[in-house]
C-alpha cells in the first residue's frame, strides 16, 4: 500500500471527464480530496491523497497523464529558506493541516512537517520575510 | 529602604573584572522563585531581555554625502521607495512602511506588498547596493536637479536607525468576530473567532521586566538590530497609566521606546523587511535591553513569568477598526503560548507574530557581550514618563504577602 498527495491540473478540454472516478474503478484506488478549485477559464485544480497498491497507483497516475492531466507530487515540494525564517509564527495562524506548527512550547520555534503539507500556498502568501516557497506548477 | 543597594558603577566594575553574574529574563524566574528576591538581587547583577517582532514605527536617517555638482535633494527614492527629503540637502529619512512606487496596494485584496522601506533598510544593512534617485529644483549653491546613483551603506556619511516607537511594553491579542477572513497587521484572522494572534515576547520582553521604567530611560544603552543603540525618548503613544495587574504589569500596550542606533554595525539577522499580507510593509526589529539588578524590587520585577502577564483580547474584525471600546476579556502569555485560549467559552487556536526564539537569541547575545566585557550598562539621564501607580516596594510587598 502506498499513499501520496498529488496536485492534478485539468485543462478545459477534459474538465467534463470523470477521470478520478475512472482510476478508482479501474485500478482500485481510493482518494481523499484536500482541495478543489475551478477557475474562470474552466481549468480545474484538485489536490488529492491517493492510496492503493503500488502497481495500481502507478497505473492510475499513468492513466491520468495519458488523459492530459498534469500531475505534481506534493511531498517535499514546500520549501523553507532557513536563513530567512525567524520563527515569528505568522504562518502558524493560516496553515490548515498543522504542517507548520509549534511543538516545542519552550523555544516556540516553528516546525515544518513536509508530509502534512497539501501545497495550498497560504504560508507562501503570508510569510512576512518570504521564506516559504512552492515550485511554479503549484 | 532596600535590603540590597547596588549601583550601575559597581555592576560595571564587576563586568570589567569578569565577575558580573548575567542571566536572561527567563532564567531569572527560577532564580527568584528558589532564592527569594533579596538573595536573587545579591546574586544576579544583570538580567538581559529581548524582543523581535514587526515594529512599523521605524525608519532610517541617512546622509548620502554631496555629489558633484551638488543637489538639494527635495524628493528622494531608494530602490523606487520614496523617502522624505525635506531636511538639509543630502539628509533623508526612509520610513519602514513606505511602499514601492507602482505597488498595486490592496487593489487585488489582499495585497502582497512585496517591497518597501523596511526592505531598503534590510538591504542596506545586508550591504547590498541600493539605487538612489533624487530630484531638486536647483539653487545657486545646489545646482543639480536630478541625480541617480548606487549607494552602499559603507559609502554613506551616516546611516542611523531612528525608530519613534519600538518595544511596546505589552500588546493586544487579536481575533475576528465577523463572517469573513480579515488581513491585518496582526496577521490573518479567520472568521467567527477561529483563531487569535498575539505579539509580545512576554516574559522576555524588555519593558515587561521593568514595568515602571526604573532602570530603562533616556540614554539607556541597548542591543538594536545586532548592534549597539540607545533609548532616546519615550515611544510615541507611550502611556504609563494603562490598567495594571497585581504585579504592576500593564494589561495592554502601555509603555514604548524611541530608539536609535548606528546601522553600519547592525546585522540583517536581526533586522528584516516584512511584507504583511493585505496590510503593508514593515520592519522586524530585534531589540534587547539589559536590566541592572540594583535592589530586590528590580529583581522581583525582572522575574515576571508568562502566567503573570495578562493581555486583553480585541476584535479586529469589528470593534478595533471602528474604535469601539470593547474587549473579549483577559488571557495571559502562558495560555497564549500553549496554543489555545478560550474566547466566549470557545477553544481558539493561537499563533504568535513576534519571534520568541529570536528574543531568546537576542537576550543570550546581549548576555555574551556583557560577559565578554564588550557592553557596559548606563544610567539613564532622564526617566521615562512614570505611572501614578508606582510607589517604591508597593508591588513587591503585595506579592510577598500573597506568597
Amino acid at each position: 500500500m502506498i499513499s501520496k498527495k498529488v496536485v492534478l491540473r485539468f485543462p478545459e478540454e477534459i474538465a467534463d471527464k470523470p477521470l478520478v472516478s475512472d482510476i478508482c474503478k479501474k485500478f482500485e484506488l481510493t482518494f481523499n480530496i484536500m482541495r478543489a478549485n475551478i477557475f474562470p477559464r474552466k481549468e480545474g485544480i484538485l489536490t488529492l491523497e491517493i492510496s492503493g497498491e503500488e502497481n495500481s497507483f502507478n497505473s492510475g497516475i499513468q492513466y491520468l497523464k495519458d488523459n492530459s492531466v498534469s500531475i505534481s507530487f506534493v511531498e517535499e515540494s514546500i520549501n523553507r529558506d532557513e536563513s530567512s525564517c525567524y520563527h515569528c509564527g505568522f504562518c502558524v495562524a493560516v496553515c490548515p493541516t498543522e504542517a507548520l506548527i509549534i511543538t516545542d512550547r519552550k523555544t516556540m520555534r516553528v516546525d515544518l512537517f513536509k508530509d502534512r503539507c497539501i501545497a495550498c500556498g497560504y504560508c507562501v502568501n503570508v510569510c512576512p520575510v518570504k521564506a516559504m516557497s512552492l515550485p511554479d506548477e503549484f | 529602604m532596600f535590603k540590597v543597594n547596588k549601583t550601575i558603577e559597581e555592576i560595571n566594575y564587576k563586568i570589567k573584572h569578569g565577575e558580573a553574574v548575567v542571566v536572561n529574563a527567563e532564567e531569572m524566574i527560577d532564580i527568584v522563585r528558589k532564592n527569594g528576591t533579596v538573595e536573587a538581587a545579591k546574586k544576579v547583577d544583570v538580567v538581559t531581555t529581548g524582543t523581535f517582532g514587526t515594529m512599523c514605527s521605524s525608519g532610517a536617517l541617512l546622509n548620502f554625502g554631496h555629489t558633484a555638482p551638488k543637489i538639494k535633494a527635495a524628493k528622494v527614492w531608494l530602490n523606487d521607495v520614496e523617502a522624505y527629503g525635506s531636511l538639509a540637502a543630502v539628509d533623508l529619512y526612509i520610513g519602514a512602511s513606505a511602499v514601492k512606487k507602482g505597488d498595486p496596494l490592496n487593489a487585488v485584496h489582499p495585497g502582497r506588498f512585496e517591497y518597501g522601506g523596511g526592505h531598503v533598510i534590510e538591504d542596506l544593512i545586508a550591504r547590498k547596493p541600493v539605487r538612489l534617485v533624487a530630484e531638486g529644483y536647483g539653487t545657486d549653491c545646489y545646482p543639480a536637479k536630478r541625480i541617480e546613483m548606487e549607494i552602499f551603506i559603507d559609502d554613506l556619511r551616516e546611516a542611523t536607525l531612528l525608530n519613534p516607537r519600538n518595544a511596546y511594553q505589552n500588546y493586544s491579542v487579536a481575533t475576528n468576530s465577523t463572517d469573513k477572513t480579515i488581513y491585518t497587521y496582526m496577521g490573518v484572522l479567520k472568521p467567527r473567532f477561529s483563531n487569535a494572534t498575539y505579539s509580545s515576547a512576554g516574559q522576555l520582553s524588555p519593558l515587561l521586566n521593568d514595568p515602571f521604567y526604573l532602570t530603562i530611560g533616556i540614554g539607556t544603552r541597548i542591543f538594536l538590530g545586532g548592534g549597539i543603540g540607545y533609548v532616546i525618548w519615550h515611544g510615541t503613544q507611550h502611556n504609563p497609566n494603562e490598567e495594571r495587574n497585581e504585579r504592576g504589569v500593564p494589561k495592554t500596550g502601555a509603555g514604548a521606546l524611541a530608539v536609535l542606533g548606528n546601522m553600519k554595525q547592525m546585522n540583517a539577522d536581526f533586522i528584516k523587511g516584512a511584507s504583511i499580507l493585505g496590510y503593508g510593509v514593515s520592519l522586524s526589529v530585534g531589540l534587547g535591553i539589559p536590566i541592572p539588578i540594583l535592589n530586590e524590587e528590580i529583581a522581583f520585577f525582572s522575574s515576571v513569568s508568562d502566567e503573570e502577564i495578562d493581555a486583553y483580547i480585541f476584535d479586529y474584525g469589528h470593534d478595533y477598526p471602528l474604535k469601539i471600546d470593547n474587549t473579549y476579556g483577559l488571557t495571559n502569555y502562558k495560555k497564549l503560548k500553549s496554543g489555545f485560549i478560550t474566547i466566549n467559552g470557545k477553544k481558539v487556536p493561537t499563533a504568535p507574530l513576534s519571534s520568541y526564539s529570536g528574543a531568546i537569541k537576542i537576550s543570550e547575545t546581549l548576555k555574551q557581550w556583557i560577559l565578554d566585557k564588550k557592553f557596559f550598562l548606563t544610567k539613564p539621564s532622564v526617566s521615562l514618563p512614570q505611572s501614578g501607580d508606582y510607589e517604591p516596594l508597593k508591588y513587591l510587598k503585595k506579592y510577598e504577602k500573597n506568597l
